[in-house]
């Protein structure tokens, strides 16, 4: 939903600290995660961020999140897909040049960066082009397994 | 100018030490030269001399000439086959790939082909969105953004593998670019998003329209806060306005336009607007000229293309330089025919 899309930009920092939690308790429990299967867990653990994540941010599940560093602004929700940045295209009111009724969400990245620690340089980081494979998977799945050196 | 080994045409140039491809746009760069580029409108006809008379006009005024990629998103004759045309006969044009209407297949295969077929300079843009064009019932792509597009060109020319890996037998030699629009919001974050495109290997930068200079100036400011300031050729765009009018109906209907009121109740209050527009344009690229940082102009002068040779003539940027076009050194031998 929009209204809490905008919302959770500016609850970035607390959502980023949520994040950064639950990571690493995600992280912690490795071993348990090995023991029941990446691959048996990952479309019940993907179902769970759908939710969340879908709720907070209108997440399209990428399967590659990158909202810790886009200002808890979700680049998939940009019409271009863009996510190194806002195109040349933003209007004068700071609104998507697709959906004019939409702010740019670059523009709320922008903002959301400020509020995050290391503010908006973390948005400097180069980030790949979109792996189409990874659509509706599990991104947090993905984390734990690059965290703690387990082959994708 | 003359390069003592200025091209047969159609043959490249030999790639001078630190430079990255042989073309003659990044040669005058290097050397220190305002450069001028001009922007061609590719047809919508499939007629070749079409585009020769198109890239006629800016003979003698402009370094390169930047072949759209379905601007707008209109659909044209594609910027591929422009550029394949134009190297033929000698010019130098820059290959636009806009993001919109391929994947990341379809444009590593073009860059490989544009290369091949002698172009020497890729500019690396998103896009407009469909919506803003003739076919607004298409499908957008968006496979790459214009960041990550910067960085697979990159890649197959400096490492030899395409995105995926697999191994390319002769890399392309080509001048990267990418666009900027120090006119947009949100404002602080455009110098910052310039700073990524040059680390993700953008060596020229061409902007949007520039209509406001003190803006422009707090951008270049900014841009020099992050030490960016001459890492890349930035050539700035310019453009003259035909009327009040028409300034109008391009700063509501172009994404990302910025045209200051200023500028539209001048060319109001003008007897000849099209002529003030040109006037505007001279001092404009004058200006800009002062700005540090700033290493030419890209001039897009839509539907008044026969502009560009009076207003470069006009604001002495290229200070007497005259840019290679195909007759140029035949022009000046007197016809041996005739004696």
């Amino acid at each position: 939903m929009y209204r809490v899309r905008l919302r959770s930009v500016r609850h970035a920092r607390g959502l980023n600290r949520l994040y950064r939690w639950l990571e690493s308790a995600l992280v912690a429990a490795a071993p348990l995660w090995r023991a029941i299967g990446y691959r048996r867990l990952d479309r019940p653990v993907a179902a769970v961020e759908r939710t969340v994540k879908g709720f907070l941010f209108d997440c399209r599940m990428c399967g590659q999140c990158v909202l810790t560093s886009t200002g808890m602004s979700c680049p998939m929700n940009c019409p271009k897909n863009l996510r190194n940045g806002p195109c040349g295209g933003v209007r004068a009111n700071g609104h998507c040049e697709v959906k004019p009724e939409m702010k740019c969400v670059w523009v709320l990245a922008y903002e959301g960066g400020q509020r995050m620690p290391g503010g908006v340089g973390a948005m400097r980081k180069l980030q790949p082009a979109v792996d189409h494979r990874l659509q509706g998977s599990s991104s947090w799945l993905r984390v734990v397994r690059e965290k703690t050196g387990e082959p994708a | 100018m003359k390069f003592e080994d200025e091209p047969v045409p159609g043959y490249p140039l030999p790639i001078l030490p630190g430079h990255v491809s042989p073309g003659r746009f990044e040669r005058v760069l290097r050397a220190g030269w305002f450069a001028v580029t001009a922007e061609l409108a590719p047809p919508d006809s499939a007629d070749p001399d079409e585009v020769y008379r198109r890239a006629r006009v800016f003979d003698g005024y402009a370094d390169a000439i930047n072949a759209t990629d379905g601007s707008g998103a209109n659909c044209h004759m594609s910027s591929l086959s422009v550029c394949a045309l134009l190297t033929r006969v000698g010019y130098a044009p820059v290959m636009q790939i806009s993001c919109r209407d391929r994947n990341r297949i379809a444009i590593q295969g073009d860059i490989l082909g544009g290369a091949a077929m002698g172009v020497c300079n890729i500019l690396c843009i998103t896009g407009d969105g469909v919506q803003a064009g003739d076919h607004p019932q298409a499908r957008p792509v968006f496979d790459l953004d214009s960041v990550s597009l910067l960085g697979i060109a990159r890649t197959l020319r400096d490492d030899h593998h395409f995105e995926s890996g697999r191994k390319i037998s002769m890399a392309p030699r080509v001048f990267l670019g990418a666009a900027a629009n120090p006119f947009a919001e949100p404002l602080d974050w455009r110098p910052l998003r310039l700073a990524k495109k040059i680390a993700a290997g953008a060596q020229f930068i061409q902007t949007q329209y520039c209509f406001d200079i003190p803006r422009l100036k707090r951008f270049m400011t900014h841009l020099e806060e992050l030490g960016c300031i001459d890492q890349a050729y930035l050539l700035v765009g310019v453009g003259p306005l035909r009327s009040a009018k028409a300034a109008e109906w391009m700063r509501t209907h172009v994404p990302g336009l910025h045209i200051p009121d200023e500028v539209i109740r001048r060319l109001a209050g003008a007897q000849d607007p099209a002529r003030e527009g040109r006037n505007l344009c001279v001092e404009l690229i004058q200006e800009i000229r002062a700005i540090r940082g700033v290493h030419g102009v890209h001039v897009m002068a839509y539907r008044q293309e026969e502009s560009v040779a009076e207003v470069i003539e006009r604001s002495a940027v290229l200070a007497g330089r005259v840019p290679w076009y195909p007759a140029r050194d035949t022009a000046q031998v007197p016809d041996k025919a005739a004696t």
